[in-house]
């Protein structure tokens, strides 16, 4: 039997979040460092997985497979595809950053007694948050997934509602009352979706008999599972309702702006730039696999709701007061883009669809980071609190700036690519949906550069004026985001290699094609 | 004898018991009757044995024995260490538990 | 020859790298290192026009495959770049005209701490238009059109730490990005009818695509010139760009980037070529900009915004004669290039008397310069002269093939647009000769600021002066150059193909009528700016003026209609968001809360009350199993 790489990407950040909370209260550094070196550990196995795939081979490469619980046909199987490989990388680059962007945030207040392990709790909840992402993009069990879908609910509440901004307008108790109503939101939301989700995974179970992709494959590939048309709409939509509210797509996203707002600026990435890929890569993943037809009977609703919002997202992100609630608006923005993608169902906007999950992780990482620096220095999160930064930072104003234009989609950078990618898809089937989901980059440019204009030019604020430039941990950080956008923006190639395959798969899964171009220009 | 009887009276002490258990504040009387209505019970099922002629029932009312027995244990225990606490064995005294 | 096509985008893309990288220890020498990596750009440059002046006109153009950019399901997209002569007109241009601007900048920007961060921008943007004009599919062409915008941006807001200069640069980034919207939807439309973007298979089978189609993408592709190219309606930005250092305005929104929109559609010529209908809204649009830019452009008194509704007036004429198709295209191009000589020159001598008046750039308070600017004067005077069209000059040549292609457009149509642009050279001739008349003739008019400053004009040094004096070497010459033996008109046709025009008038007619009208507006201005004194806080003025400075009131109506009306919106959304979408949400848990509290009184406490639910319970059981039974 060979290495299982698989559990073992999973376990490694498992095991480190049980060190990093062992470690004693006073060696609090250590823990710090136990946890980075954990993720980093987990980086170099996914990148062993990322070089093991084969893009041309099987459809689901590194399988593992063993009973679980048997009298229920669960059985704990992994195998990832294109994708999923794909996200699993993105997730295990990105911790190590969040975890690094995050060294300073839970350190324990000197108020708090000295047995008091705050730091300890964080980093060791961000590596437990890791471990279950992670194995949710690999697992190819239904019921696998639905425990990991759901697990990954408890740390993330305690992230959100333990350790929230410090940085609060109100004060420590309006901001603990903030931050539980966030931590609270955003459970509930998650949870009634869950909910759904899981008499929709019986309802499949009593269907189908069990909770094996390949083997659900199988049998609709052979004609054996019998299921009514009406059965598998219902199913699709109790599948789709938890993902949509995990994506988050309009009107279930109002959870997302709170639990960014409250949470520090590490956590809130790793909400919307990990966590939430769960639920677009199981729209691709479960929805359209387990239930082509349901999904493309959903399609026009799926593609209203995703346009609106985009429009809606971006509108709203331009009404924000507060730094970061913007930029979760303009998350709700792309997470339509990301779910108008994948339900264009066309090669390109699929292909999109996957490179903006990844290339949406790593610009938000480094807007948001960016971001967490500049309200860590000034202790508000408020834009009428800054101005004129690019006077006194103006690394600090650059990387923003830079992330802000990742954010846009700025040809050159990596969300350019997918983000046409997911226009021309959706426009080669729905013109006038595409049109106006065009409308969406002229407000991002909006959003992003009032955003840029209000706190980084104009005249120096007094409050900014004595603020430092980014130190070294944090161009750490930053550096390699941007030089990542930088390079996945002119060369997507490695990436579109080993998506392409995965995303023919999902086609050929629906059942559809690309529309054949009118006229067939001369080669 | 016809058994049915016995099934009378079974259901004659369980409702003793549950009137005793509703009715009455102090725990130690409580606790009785719901000794009694344990042992209606194991009369009920006694009578079932004998009336299905298989030893299910009995087997059930040793354990329900066994259970009752290791139920005195726990409840009087608690039942005494209530009394020194508050001096009294009344039910309604240890209300403590609501929200 | 090909592989140094990358190498003309190479060497600034590393300029920009180094030296907005490469932190303050290239403060000292960062400006000498962009400054070369231009020059060696504009090296790599001729070193191509000479291979290319070597080869047979239909051979001469070059490609090169560098990678596939984005190899998706039925989508290629590649970095590979295309060098004809068409590009190859424009490299030189940028090239050129960007190396002699970043040794201007030298002189420039000498006092400004952020010298080599400008510089870096300055090598940005040369990439980044390079790009433009070198991409082999529209895709690519995409990527350096928002690489200027980028650039434009950055430059424009470059004293960020004025509001109005921040803002103007928003500003511009986001009309521009209206603009790119017409990009993107015309290549998702070239996209779905061709099944591709690159150049070559697009343009030959436009024929076999319904009209309908190519009107489409031909009307996109004009949206996104007017945007890049600030024609009516999306011109407001280029007005307000003026906050950006002089250089800037000279290289970015004079010479190179703001014709991007005549390439582009010179560039898609066949499929204007195909499309009646869209050829005619192009040439609508360039008639009225014309115009509209011309009466802004008289009634400005800031030297740079005068000169930028010039700036707007002339894309218009090129971009009319880009609408007339290929009796047009070739004298577009011509007078775009004849244009970034002679505007460049005006910026950079509106930079030097800048320079000399404390930056100052009221024209009332300028007057008499010439004693105190020679070289400024001369320069600027034979600028002015080239612009409106001086016979002999450069823009005397470019500018009359214009005025001939709009009246061999024929029919009335061709009077029309033979009428609107001799009145544009009418007015081109009053508003420019109003600037020079303001500025280096008359009293002088200049006063102490309020420190007790007094401005004392002088000469700007050498690093200025030179360009300058290049620049307007290229304003005398280069249209007479051009026309001489027809040589640019063969040196095009290749590429974007020509007819011969015939006018309804003859050649010599349209001539004398040129100069009849340049005649007229220069004597107008004459008479009321070169006769009297000229006032040094403005008149009132007529209604027209009045609403020619606020540039015919199109910021007002955007003001009103898209800013207002936005922010009513976004602040309604953000209310609605809270209130509805939220309250559904909390609505329902707040009826869950208020149910349990009300539930919560059950729980009281009492043994003997959890037991009469319990024995309760069960008899309910008890009950519905024997009545289940029984039924």
């Amino acid at each position: 039997m060979s290495f299982p790489l698989l559990t073992a990407t999973a376990a490694v950040p498992a095991i480190g979040a049980i060190v990093t909370a062992a470690v004693p209260a006073a060696r609090r550094t250590g823990a710090k460092w136990i946890a980075l070196a954990f993720s980093l550990a987990t980086l170099v196995l996914a990148a062993i997985a990322l070089v093991r795939f084969e893009p041309g081979g099987d459809r689901y490469q590194l399988t593992e497979s063993h009973a679980w619980i048997s009298d229920f046909g669960v059985r704990y199987e992994l195998g990832v595809d294109g994708i999923g490989v794909a996200l699993m990388a993105l997730t295990a680059l990105l911790i190590p950053f969040i975890i690094l962007a995050g060294w300073h945030d839970a350190d324990p207040l000197e108020t708090k007694s000295s047995r008091w392990r705050p730091t300890q709790g964080f980093f060791a909840l961000i590596l437990m948050v890791e471990a279950m992402v992670i194995l949710s993009f690999e697992a190819t069990d239904v019921f696998l997934f639905y425990i990991l879908f759901e697990a990954m609910l408890i740390p993330v509440y305690f992230l959100i509602g333990g350790f929230g901004d410090r940085a609060h307008a109100g004060g420590d108790e309006a901001g603990a009352t903030q931050r539980s109503y966030a931590a609270v939101k955003f459970l509930l939301y998650n949870l009634a979706g869950g909910l759904i989700m899981l008499a929709a995974v019986i309802g499949l179970f009593v269907q189908a008999g069990t909770f094996s992709l390949a083997e659900i494959a199988e049998a609709r590939a052979n004609g054996t599972l019998d299921m009514s048309t009406g059965m598998e709409r219902w199913l699709f939509l109790g599948f789709f309702f938890a993902f949509a509210v995990k994506a988050p797509l309009w009107p279930v996203h109002t959870w997302l702006p709170n639990a960014m707002g409250e949470a520090t600026a590490p956590v809130a990435v790793l909400i919307t730039a990990v966590v939430d890929k769960v639920g677009t890569f199981a729209m691709l993943r479960f929805c359209l696999q387990l239930f082509p037809e349901a999904s493309k009977w959903a399609t026009p609703v799926v593609l209203v709701l995703a346009l609106i919002s985009i429009v809606y997202g971006a509108l709203l992100a331009v009404g924000q007061r507060d730094i970061k609630r913007l930029i979760a608006y303009a998350s709700i923005s792309h997470f339509g883009f990301i779910i108008m993608g994948i339900f264009a169902m066309t090669s390109q906007g699929q292909s999109g669809a996957t490179l903006y999950m990844i290339n949406h992780g790593i610009s938000t990482a480094a807007l948001l980071l960016v971001a967490g620096f500049l309200i860590s220095r000034r202790g508000s999160r408020l834009i009428s609190d800054y101005g004129g930064v690019q006077k006194v930072a103006p690394v600090l104003a650059g990387t923003f700036l830079i992330g802000g234009l990742a954010t846009l989609s700025l040809p050159g950078l990596a969300p350019f690519v997918s983000e046409f990618l997911v226009l021309v898809g959706t426009f080669s089937v729905y013109p006038v949906i595409g049109i106006i989901a065009t409308v969406g980059i002229v407000l991002a440019a909006l959003y992003v550069l009032v955003l840029y204009q209000r706190t980084m030019t104009g005249p120096v604020n007094e409050s900014v004026r004595s603020m430092p430039d980014l130190k070294l941990r944090e161009l750490a950080v930053v550096t390699p985001l941007i030089a990542l956008l930088l390079f996945l923006g002119v060369y997507p190639k490695p990436l579109t290699d080993i998506v392409n395959p995965a995303v023919e798969h999902t086609m050929s899964d629906v059942q559809k094609t690309d529309p054949k171009p009118e006229v067939e220009a001369a080669p | 004898m016809n058994p049915v009887n016995y099934l009378y009276l079974a259901a004659l002490l369980f409702t003793i018991g549950a009137a005793g258990v509703l009715i009455r504040r102090n725990a130690i009387v409580v606790f009785m009757c719901v000794e009694l209505m344990l042992n209606a019970c194991n009369l009920a099922f006694v009578a079932f044995s004998r009336m299905h002629g298989n030893l299910d029932g009995q087997i059930i009312a040793f354990f329900t024995m066994v259970v009752a027995a290791a139920e005195v244990v726990v409840g009087l225990a608690i039942i005494v260490s209530l009394f020194r606490s508050r001096h009294s064995a009344s039910v309604d005294d240890a209300s403590l538990m609501k929200l | 020859m090909e592989n140094l096509i990358a190498l003309l985008i190479a060497a600034p893309l590393l300029g920009a790298g180094l030296l907005l990288c490469g932190g303050r220890r290239l403060d000292r020498v960062g400006h000498l290192l962009g400054t070369v990596l231009a020059a060696a750009s504009f090296v790599i440059g001729v070193v191509l026009f000479a291979d290319m002046l070597g080869k047979g006109g239909e051979e001469r153009a070059l490609h090169q495959h560098l990678f596939s950019w984005v190899p998706v399901e039925g989508f290629q997209a590649d970095i590979a770049f295309q060098l004809d002569q068409l590009s190859m007109t424009f490299v030189l241009l940028i090239t050129g005209v960007g190396t002699l601007i970043h040794i201007y900048s030298i002189g420039y920007m000498e006092h400004d701490e952020r010298r080599r961060r400008f510089f870096g921008y300055l090598n940005l943007f040369l990439a980044a238009m390079l790009l433009l004009v070198l991409a082999d599919n529209y895709l690519l062409l995409y990527f350096g059109w928002e690489g200027v915008g980028l650039a434009s941006y950055l430059l424009i807001g470059f004293w960020q730490h004025k509001p109005s200069a921040a803002t103007a640069a928003k500003k511009a980034f986001l009309v521009n990005r209206v603009g790119d919207m017409g990009l993107s939807i015309a290549i998702m439309l070239m996209f779905t009818t061709f099944g591709t973007f690159a150049f070559g298979p697009v343009l030959e089978s436009t024929g076999e695509a319904s009209d309908g189609t190519i009107t489409g993408i031909g009307l996109m592709l004009l949206l996104a010139a007017c945007g890049k190219s600030a024609q009516v309606p999306l011109q407001s930005w280029l007005g307000d760009a003026m906050e950006g250092p002089t250089p800037v305005s000279a290289l970015i929104h004079a010479a190179t980037m703001v014709t991007a929109g005549v390439y582009l559609i010179t560039r898609s010529g066949a499929i204007f070529n195909a499309s009646p209908d869209a050829q005619l809204v192009v040439v609508v649009v360039g008639a009225v900009t014309l115009l509209f830019g011309a009466i802004v452009g008289c009634a400005k008194d800031d030297i740079k915004k005068a000169l930028a509704g010039s700036t707007m007036s002339q894309i218009g004429y090129m971009i009319l004669a880009a609408g007339l198709g290929p009796i047009g295209y070739v004298f577009a191009i011509m007078h775009l290039v004849t244009h970034g000589f002679f505007k460049a020159g005006l910026f950079l001598g509106a930079g030097s008397v800048m320079h000399g008046m404390n930056d100052e750039v009221d024209m009332r308070k300028y007057g008499g310069l010439r004693k105190y600017m020679p070289v400024t004067f001369v320069t600027f005077g034979l600028g002015y002269l080239a612009i409106i069209g001086f016979p002999g000059l450069s823009g005397f040549w470019s500018k009359d093939k214009i005025i001939e292609a709009a009246f061999a457009k024929g029919g009335t149509e061709g009077w029309i647009l033979g009428a609107v642009t001799l009145l544009g050279a009418a007015l081109t001739a009053y508003y420019m000769t109003r600037v020079m008349l303001m500025t280096f003739f008359g009293e002088k008019r200049w006063q102490p600021d309020a420190e007790g400053n007094e401005p004392h004009p002088h000469e700007s040094p050498k690093s200025m002066t030179i360009p300058m004096i290049v620049l307007a070497f290229g304003s005398v010459f280069a249209g007479g150059l051009f026309s001489l033996n027809e040589s640019f008109v063969k040196w095009l046709e290749p590429v974007t193909a020509f007819e011969h025009g015939h006018p309804p008038i003859s050649a010599g007619a349209v001539t004398a009528s040129t100069v009849v009208v340049l005649l007229i507006g220069v004597g107008a201005a004459y008479l009321q700016y070169g006769r009297k004194p000229v006032p040094v806080i403005a008149p009132r003025g007529s209604l027209l003026t009045r609403a020619a400075r606020r540039d015919l009131l199109q910021d007002d109506f955007n003001h009103v209609v898209l800013v207002r009306g936005g922010e009513h919106l976004t602040r309604s959304l953000v209310y609605v968001d809270h209130t509805l979408v939220d309250g559904v949400v909390n609505g329902t848990a707040a009826s869950f809360g208020g149910l349990s509290g009300r539930l919560r009184k059950l729980q009281n406490g009492y043994a003997r009350s959890y037991a009469v639910s319990m024995f309760g319970g069960t008899a309910v059981l008890i009950a519905a199993t024997l009545l289940m039974r029984a039924v």
